[in-house]
């Protein structure tokens, strides 16, 4: 039996049952990742003596029964954009090449709690800006269903290595699609909460407002299992937001009859690849059969919503970036002069072409003369995209679309023109600027074998409802898996 | 044909790279800087769109949901710290980072 060809869920009840030790399944994560990381490249670091060394007090803890939860001893890859405690943590930036935290993100200190074993951390853009895993310091992560392909980004690596079977699920965040678009690309389940759900607590921050972290796995299952492991009302994150209820697995139950599902006629105009629009509203069909009540709608402004993110995403970055003056931690230029001179050779070694381009872009539209024409512009589009989604939650329960115009590009193809693999964002950004939460999960295969994924978007605080119509839809279709996790 | 369809509405002058430089804590190269100036146009321009919106009387939204101020008491709930965080420090000191001189 291959352990990791199993759900998270799947291999925590064999290892709750006995059949399995939580050292075998670290073990067999740990050479798939020995026989496949060449080729996929998805790790900035793997921790083998320390996966080893916790998986066997995990097992201690099941054994006494400390330890019951469904995720108990099923080893995970955390983005390398989450603080883990005496593990290097890179953001994959040469400028945090060396960083060892202090302490743990919060996401990740509950996963431990409930007896995750850590591997290593996944590769992504550096400091999450990016769509592909291409801007990484520490070279591309490759798709697992065809390595001459991007996995998408940014939690790239995250994505790549649940498809590659290197670990059983994984941690990703999501600023502008960074979970759903890759998920897509790489034929993975991912899940963005509702903004405030999950703490940003130890997540290193690129835009604080629309920052938010979510499970990445084979299936629904997974997903709602891991979100209601991480999902919290933290005092150490001020933006996070008390919840009435946190019982997201209650929502897997195979019925969508009387559910109203929107379709945004926005979303499969120009652009859009054919066979993804095929594929996507094959989902919709499904749904009708099964007593969903689908319509077709405009949503409206959504090509402003792209925009809006940049000014707002990069004014945050700039802002958020500043900290990294070479001081405390990370790297430091190797000859300096003076105080400024230091800050300014340490950032500009330090950092890529990527996070400059958008600490530069965040710093003008935050300086004097151009935040009124700029800043606030984009946060008044921000405040009509949101009212947008208001007016189509009054009507609708889900609204269904596709996660990406297109199947993962081609290695190479897209860093060379940004405006254009921004505009690949387009049906992921808005929902980060409305604080929505979304899952994308795969419903199809183009003619090159490539996933493609459906997005489903909920209202605030419904998740349930998203879970609920992905539940249903996964259930007429068999998970495939990549050619790499053979 | 091809010049208008590429002309930048917005171009960045020298001035103007030179300061976000400032602001941005970046030394770009020369080269970097003429990619600098063109980037900025072309996402100037892109963002620009914005300005087809009418948003009078919108108030700018930077939270989606309604942010309050959190307290707590200040009460110390980690230990000493202080060696597992100066083990980061690019350069160090005794218990202190190492910085170039900043007063004369």
């Amino acid at each position: 039996m291959d352990l990791m060809s199993l759900t998270a869920v799947e291999l925590g009840s064999r290892i709750k049952a006995g059949e399995v030790t939580a050292e075998e399944a670290a073990q067999a994560a740990l050479d798939a990742i020995e026989k496949k990381e060449k080729a996929v490249n998805s790790f900035v670091t793997v921790d083998r003596e320390g996966a080893l060394r916790r998986a066997a007090e995990v097992q201690k803890k099941i054994n006494d029964g400390t330890l019951t939860g469904p995720l108990a001893g099923v080893p995970v890859a955390i983005k390398d954009n989450m603080c883990t405690e005496g593990l290097l943590t890179t953001c994959s930036s040469k400028i945090l090449y060396n960083f060892v935290p202090t302490y743990t993100a919060e996401a990740v200190r509950r996963l431990e709690q409930a007896g995750a074993v850590i591997l290593g951390k996944t590769n992504m853009d550096e400091f999450a800006m990016g769509s592909t895993t291409e801007t990484s310091a520490f070279g591309e992560t490759k798709n697992p269903w065809n390595t001459e392909h991007v996995p998408g980004g940014s939690s790239g690596g995250s994505c790549a290595a649940v498809a590659a079977e290197e670990c059983s699920y994984a941690l990703g965040s999501d600023t502008g699609g960074s979970i759903r678009q890759p998920s897509s690309f790489c034929g993975v389940t991912g899940l963005k909460p509702t903004y405030g759900t999950v703490s940003r607590y130890g997540l290193i921050a690129y835009g604080s407002s629309l920052d938010q972290i979510g499970p990445i796995a084979k299936d629904v299952t997974d997903c709602a299992t891991i979100l209601e492991v991480i999902a919290s009302h933290d005092a150490k994150d001020s933006t996070s937001v008390l919840r009435d209820d946190y019982q997201f697995t209650g929502a897997l139950v195979d019925d969508v009859a009387g559910m109203r599902i929107g379709v945004p006629r926005d979303y499969f105009g120009e652009g859009l690849d054919p066979e993804v629009r095929e594929a996507v509203l094959h989902v919709a069909e499904e749904l009708k059969k099964k007593g969903a009540a689908v319509e077709e709608f405009d949503l409206s402004l959504v090509e402003y919503a792209i925009p809006a993110y940049y000014v707002i995403a990069c004014a945050e970055a700039s802002s958020n970036l500043a900290r990294f003056d070479g001081v405390k931690y990370g790297y430091r230029t190797g000859e300096y002069e003076e105080l400024h001179g230091m800050y300014k050779k340490s950032r500009s070694e330090g950092f890529g072409a990527e996070a400059k381009r958008r600490i530069m872009l965040g710093s003008f539209v935050l300086s004097s003369g151009y935040y009124d024409a700029y800043y606030l512009k984009a946060l008044r589009t921000k405040a009509l995209i949101k009212r947008a989604f208001d007016k189509a939650f009054a009507s609708y329960d889900v609204i269904l679309g596709p996660a990406a115009p297109t199947t993962a590009p081609r290695l190479g193809e897209s860093l060379a023109d940004p405006i254009k693999m921004y505009l690949g964002d387009i049906y992921t950004i808005a929902v980060n600027l409305a604080g929505l939460p979304g899952i994308s999960l795969p419903c199809g295969k183009d003619k090159n074998g490539l996933p493609i994924g459906v997005q489903l978007i909920g209202d605030c605080f419904q998740e349930k409802k998203i879970i609920r119509a992905a539940y249903a839809f996964e259930r007429t279709r068999s998970y495939e898996h990549s050619p790499m996790a053979m | 044909m091809e010049d208008l369809k590429t002309k930048q509405k917005n171009v960045i002058s020298d001035e103007t790279i030179e300061y976000v430089g400032i602001l941005a804590k970046l030394e770009l190269s020369d080269e970097e800087k003429e990619r600098a100036k063109r980037d900025m146009g072309e996402m100037l321009d892109y963002i620009d769109k914005l300005n087809e919106l009418d948003t009078d009387g919108v108030e700018p939204m930077s939270h989606v949901f309604p942010v309050n101020n959190v307290f707590r008491e200040d009460v110390v709930t980690n230990g000493d710290g202080s060696e597992a965080t100066l083990a980061n420090a690019p350069e160090r000191k005794d218990q202190g980072f190492k910085v170039p001189k900043t007063i004369g």
